[in-house]
């Protein structure tokens, strides 16, 4: 029994470490797409925040800086987006589809041309990574039996960066929900011609909407390249973007549906990597391919059969054009 | 805009150093994960540079980042003159078969795989006899008697790695268990650092203290994990020791620095031969790293016993069976 419970909190606490980055990105992304625009490219945004982390982190040995590098290029490059798609009116997934594209080009070369390392930054020495916080008391509470491996095995030893994402559910759904920034985030979204009606700026509030989103990317990219591995590397996000996005939709732009659904995926992810080469019982061991088509087969399932419509926000897409 | 991006790389695909005499052009063509891995393509390069130094002649190289671009990158360099082509990886072997028949005047050698062309040499190493050595030392530094195995692409060739791992180990320990995961079954797998590091912290959390990692660039994934978390790890390819002094045990050499040294070098002077080479222990082709980085860990006692067995494989009193499909 207890050996069970063991592996199941082990289970829950390779789910947090893999949910983490796709929690900052989806909540990252609810922003952006709840104020009207599409946001294709936090794929990109990611990946270009694990670089600036890498490259940053690495030059100073500070994992603060690395973490701070993050958020301003990945706010550099919301802004580009913004610039293309809220000043110009050009097409939202066009911009973030380019976004994505230039970043995979551009964070390896500029690696390979500033650290020779053929497109890959190593972050070496202890400070400039964000390492495993033990949670105080570890020792007298581990004792307790159930309770205590809880404790100590799922809710200790992780990155700070994990404690943040758990911070960043609640707050962006205050934000969003009970603030005034956030009702009209929802308002601009839905009608944006009611908020120019009462005196707001369309674009401003979009533009609001999108740092904060370059924000919360900063952190998952970061999380990638200075805490989850040491450095960056060519495609190093390999679809997470993506796999917010689904996740976001999955939990029809809602911050607790959105985030539940990154658990989701990360929990399958978790699950097919300690089900290889493990003999279930009365099935005895299951083949690697079977187990790694997994987290796939659960989200068709999941999507075919539980989560219903998805609707989205009305003017999500749609360039605001104030008059013609 | 994929076609668009290799096009371009294909472009900047650079002539590495001088030159040298003009009848004479080795080329390389590295794998995925790039030749700076700190791992099987760098061991490559290092072979390479080696022969450059040397011999002051230059080489023409080429890193492909997806599938596609090594039939292009092969044809590139025939295109090219190159006297002798390296293809470093068994994923060429494919694009290889081909293209040596359309140019029977150039010399190829290929690395883990074996194409059978009367222009190309095949090289292939045992690899389960360095890794029944490396099983062996995991197996006597274990102390909870559970040591795991971090593999890259699910294929047979790693598989080897494996098997040969899992025959030292119980060679020392019958009753060890051992634990072996992959990081993937596409070639992305030899690029996800991140998969691995996840695969041996769940050995951890199994009760593994020594985990041997044969994944490529992936792999320093899970040396890194295992430093983060105490334990040992077990390098591979390259000598890895330096990456994580204290915590990486030895590392399996795989000498493909020599292969594709030896490969430029027989071309130059004219002894080079076509067929299969297939190198183990008794050619030095494979072996374990001992250095200054890993002496505190891997015991004299330790290295007298890898010492014996490695005599025994030789000497063939002590059978090391590859894997088989």
């Amino acid at each position: 029994m207890s050996d069970v419970w063991i592996q199941l909190v082990l289970l829950a606490d390779s789910t947090l470490r893999l949910a983490t980055p796709l929690v900052f990105c989806a909540l990252a992304g609810m922003f952006t797409e709840r104020a009207g625009v599409v946001d294709i490219g936090l794929e990109g945004k990611m990946l270009g925040s694990a670089f600036a982390a890498a490259a940053v982190a690495s030059v100073t040995g500070s994992a603060w800086a690395g973490l701070a590098a993050a958020i301003v290029f990945s706010c550099m490059l919301a802004m580009v987006h913004g610039f293309a798609c809220i000043t110009h009116r050009g097409d939202q997934v066009v911009s973030g589809v380019a976004l994505n594209i230039m970043v995979a080009g551009l964070g390896p070369t500029l690696a390979d041309a500033w650290f020779h390392q053929a497109g890959r930054i190593n972050v070496t020495g202890p400070s400039a990574r964000f390492t495993p916080i033990e949670l105080p008391l570890t020792e007298t509470i581990g004792q307790v039996p159930i309770l205590g491996t809880l404790y100590v095995e799922l809710l200790s030893g992780h990155n700070i960066l994990v404690y943040l994402a758990a911070l960043a559910l609640p707050l962006s759904a205050w934000v969003l929900y009970r603030t005034r920034f956030g009702l009209r985030i929802r308002a601009v979204g839905e009608n944006p011609s009611a908020v120019d009606t009462a005196g707001i700026s369309v674009e401003a509030l979009r533009y609001r909407a999108l740092l904060v989103t370059g924000a919360l990317c900063g952190f998952a990219g970061a999380y990638l390249s200075i805490a989850q591995n040491a450095g960056f590397q060519r495609d190093m996000s390999a679809g997470k973007g993506y796999l917010a996005l689904a996740a976001l939709i999955f939990g029809k732009w809602r911050p607790v549906p959105a985030v539940l659904g990154c658990l989701l995926f990360a929990f399958a992810d978790a699950a097919q990597a300690r089900l290889q080469g493990v003999a279930v019982p009365g099935i005895g061991q299951i083949p690697t391919q079977l187990i790694q088509a997994i987290p796939y087969l659960l989200t068709i399932l999941l999507l075919a059969g539980f989560v219903g419509r998805a609707i989205a926000p009305r003017a999500i897409g749609q360039p605001y054009v104030k008059e013609r | 805009m994929r076609t668009l991006l290799a096009a371009a790389a294909v472009a900047t695909a650079t002539l590495s150093g001088a030159a040298g005499a003009a009848d004479f052009q080795p080329a390389i063509i590295f794998d995925l994960g790039g030749k700076f891995d700190k791992s099987f393509n760098e061991a490559a390069y290092n072979g390479a540079e080696r022969f450059k130094n040397e011999s002051g002649i230059g080489y023409l190289e080429f890193e492909v980042t997806n599938e596609s671009q090594r039939d292009q990158a092969l044809r590139r360099m025939v295109q090219r003159g190159a006297s002798i082509i390296v293809a470093v990886g068994f994923g060429y072997a494919t694009p290889l078969d081909a293209i040596a028949q359309e140019a029977p005047e150039t010399k190829f050698a290929i690395i883990d795989s074996v194409v059978d062309r009367p222009n190309v040499q095949s090289i292939v190493f045992k690899e389960h006899e360095g890794s029944f050595l490396v099983g062996m030392a995991a197996a006597l530094a274990s102390k909870t008697g559970k040591v795991g195995f971090v593999g890259g692409m699910d294929i047979p060739l790693i598989r080897n790695f494996a098997y040969g791992y899992e025959q030292g180990v119980r060679h020392v320990k019958p009753d060890a268990t051992v634990i072996a995961n992959y990081t993937g079954t596409t070639p992305a797998a030899w690029t996800d650092t991140g998969r691995a590091s996840e695969l041996a912290l769940g050995q951890f959390d199994q009760g593994v203290d020594v985990v041997y990692a044969a994944a490529g660039l992936a792999g320093t994934g899970a040396l890194q994990a295992a430093a983060d978390k105490g334990k040992l790890s077990i390098g591979v390819d390259s000598n890895q020791n330096h990456l994580h002094p204290g915590s990486v045990l030895t590392s399996m050499l795989k000498r493909v620095d020599n292969a594709v040294y030896n490969a430029f070098k027989t071309a130059q002077d004219g002894t080079w031969q076509p067929g299969v080479l297939s190198l183990g222990l008794a050619e030095d082709g494979v072996g374990y790293s001992v250095d200054e980085h890993n002496k505190e860990i891997l015991t004299p006692d330790m290295i007298a016993k890898l010492e014996e067995a490695r005599a025994q494989i030789i000497a063939g009193t002590l059978k090391v069976e590859p894997y088989q499909q």
